[in-house]
């Protein structure tokens, strides 16, 4: 096969390469369908069990690797049952009297099973299972479905897939993944968020038909800068991106050293830059990228990961790990955010047509008080000591943002009475991610001890574009003059309120908007912890008076691909 | 044809790597291969069969039975007598 390249759009900046992880999670059901001839039929067996034998190759040299040879070995024998004689017999006699070759296996697989199950030694016994594995394993290729858990991931892989949730990569272990490439998502889709956030390449938007392209095993090269994906790298090819990543390497190292400093521009000014993260591990990798906060505590991830909510002892526990990681830098704990688009099972969600205008984030906290009670005490109590901050999202409207105040107001009273210690003094601020917060801030400044522009859904409301739909997600433009004027608008109008402004969406990493931001006056830039050593970089070479200047003039451009020219060149003259 | 009986000195028996030995070993040849535990009850079965193999449950001092038949029985049978004599390779 001779090396071919696919192109979709770069999300997440990198370079990898390696053997091939497809995943599709989905039920292994055989449908029901008349069966081609009997040369079709086997030729379709042959062809799966060839497959099998390369992740089975796979698989064992990563198990040797990691575990020695007597463990790998259970795949070696796997790799003899694929071309056992006795499997194919069975198989073919009853292809031949009319099964499908799906239905011929599955049939024969439990034969030759209930064979071994039966004897006497235990040891014989337990192949049963390993003969209903390769069984399966057949069977899945013959389905067109790869591996069907990403725990299944067993040597350092880029994962291919449709689509990846928050669930899909919940089992997925960091070190053993080099990439993602979707086919569909864009830009702010689960998977690019993710893999910023662990550096790691990846590529969304590939288009219907990827896991046609490949399958598990298959060696490819991902380049996250330009959205390529290589199947079949040549030599040649693997050495030019082997160098490309060791250049890359040595230069990020370098941003790495300068970003222990506080930021400041050029003239002095103390500008924060904080991190965003989910979990406890990415607090870590944000310290050792200079994070001087966190900016936004995602805290969906406890409310996705079980079939119940999160008891307050578990959250006690981790927002207490991540404050204590952070050590006295300040951390903004932001409240359940979730939407019917990913509904933990335990909510009753209706029937949406538009989640993202549905039942979701703020919304859910105020209908389900104890919920929310639940999160607010286990913060509160966790902040003790350290500079903790609660915000609210999705705000709309002063009065639930009232509501949402009397309820933290209802908890720390709850906590006197019940002599729990807790910390008093938290702000309580809210993000501003709604068009309607965003015009309203002079009135919630009332009730809201700060703001934090959540730009990726600021962007998508105001654009009225769903940044996940490939049809549409080239209108979904952060630097868009119209979102840029709500910035503009929020900041001015906090500031003129005596409140401090902060940003926590993915704009605030970007390079070629950071400039404008400064301008604009932003108090604080949160994005992934990756990006903090060269956005400290960029604005330590800014002065405000520059930044301002920069920002009036993107501001007199009326499209977003102006306000882009525009700011390459700028960033090219730095 | 050819025939020959030999008794299996591997601690673990025809299972894990001295049955895939048995079987890769089986496979080199163009002859039916056919294998029966002379110690259990039981037919021959398909010495090419891994899955057949494991079913006959030779454990240590079991004796098998091997039988080929082929243009090249006499070397397959040589082939597989002095791989289960020589202990699969180990001491």
């Amino acid at each position: 096969m001779p090396e071919k390249t696919f192109k979709g759009i770069p999300a997440s900046d990198g370079i990898a390469i390696g053997p091939t992880f497809c995943y599709i999670p989905a039920e292994m059901t055989i449908p029901v369908c008349a069966a081609g001839t009997v040369d079709e039929e086997m030729a379709r067996f042959d062809t799966a069990r060839k497959r099998a034998r390369i992740e089975l190759r796979g698989l064992c040299e990563a198990i040797e690797k990691r575990a020695g040879k007597e463990e790998a070995s259970i795949f070696e024998a796997h790799q003899e049952m694929l071309s056992d004689p006795a499997l194919e017999g069975k198989v073919r006699a009853e292809v031949e009297v009319g099964q499908t070759v799906e239905e011929a296996l599955v049939k024969a697989t439990e034969e030759l099973a209930s064979l071994l199950a039966g004897m006497n030694d235990e040891l014989f016994a337990a192949r049963a299972l390993d003969v209903k594995d390769v069984g399966r394993r057949i069977l899945r290729i013959l389905l067109g479905l790869p591996d069907t858990a990403l725990s299944a991931v067993t040597e350092p892989s880029i994962i291919v897939a449709e689509d990846l949730t928050p669930s899909d990569t919940a089992s997925l272990d960091p070190k053993l993944t080099l990439g993602f490439i979707t086919a569909q998502g864009g830009l702010t889709s689960h998977s690019a968020i993710l893999a910023r956030t662990l550096g790691l390449p990846a590529i969304v938007g590939m288009g219907n038909g990827l896991l046609e392209k490949v399958f598990s095993g298959l060696p490819i090269v991902m380049d996250g800068r330009t959205g390529e994906m290589i199947v079949m790298p040549d030599d040649e090819t693997i050495t030019r991106y082997k160098q490309i990543q060791i250049q890359r390497e040595s230069h990020l190292q370098n941003l790495k050293a300068a970003a222990d400093k506080n930021a400041h521009t050029a003239n002095g000014r103390r500008v924060e830059v904080a991190a965003n993260i989910g979990e406890v591990l990415s607090a870590r990798d944000a310290m050792e990228h200079g994070a001087e906060g966190i900016g936004l505590l995602r805290t969906e991830f406890l409310y996705l990961e079980d079939s119940q909510p999160p008891s307050e002892e578990k959250q006690y526990r981790i927002y207490r790990e991540i404050f204590e990681v952070m050590s006295g830098r300040p951390v903004i704990v932001r409240t359940l955010d979730i939407g019917g688009d990913k509904p933990p099972s335990y909510l009753p969600f209706p029937n949406e047509m538009n989640p993202f205008l549905g039942w979701r984030a703020i919304r859910i906290s105020l209908d389900e008080p104890e919920l929310f009670k639940t999160q607010l005490r286990a913060i509160l109590r966790a902040a003790v000591g350290h500079r903790a901050r609660i915000m609210f999202p999705m705000v709309s409207d002063l009065d639930e943002l009232r509501r949402a105040r009397e309820i933290v107001e209802t908890v720390k009273r709850d906590l006197t009475l019940a002599s729990v210690e807790f910390a008093a003094d938290v702000p309580v601020g809210i993000m501003v991610e709604t068009p309607a917060a965003a015009v309203l801030v002079d009135v919630l400044a009332e009730a809201s001890d700060f703001f934090s522009l959540g730009t990726n859904d600021l962007t998508q409301y105001t654009m009225a574009v769903d940044r996940g739909n490939a049809k549409v997600s080239g209108l979904f433009q952060p630097l868009h003059p119209a979102v840029l004027r709500l910035i503009r608008q929020t900041i001015d109008a906090g500031h003129a309120k005596g409140k401090w402004v902060g940003m926590c969406g993915e704009l605030a990493g970007m390079t070629k908007a950071i400039p404008i931001l400064l301008g604009f006056g932003l108090d604080e830039f949160s994005m992934n912890p990756r990006a903090i050593p060269e956005a400290k970089n960029l604005i330590g070479k800014l002065t405000d008076e520059r930044a301002r200047e920069i920002a009036s003039q993107a501001m007199s451009f009326g499209t977003a691909a102006e306000i882009e020219n525009y700011m390459k060149g700028i960033l090219a003259s730095l | 044809m050819a025939e020959a009986t030999i008794q299996v000195k591997h601690k673990i028996g025809l299972h894990a790597r001295p049955a895939a030995l048995f079987v890769q070993t089986a496979n080199k040849f163009k002859s039916k291969i056919k294998v029966k535990n002379l110690t259990a009850t039981g037919d021959f079965v398909d010495a090419k069969s891994i899955i057949m193999v494991l079913t006959l449950g030779v454990m240590k001092d079991h004796k098998v039975l091997i039988q080929t038949d082929g243009i090249d029985a006499d070397l397959a049978l040589d082939a597989l007598k002095s791989l289960i004599e020589n202990n699969f390779g180990e001491a």
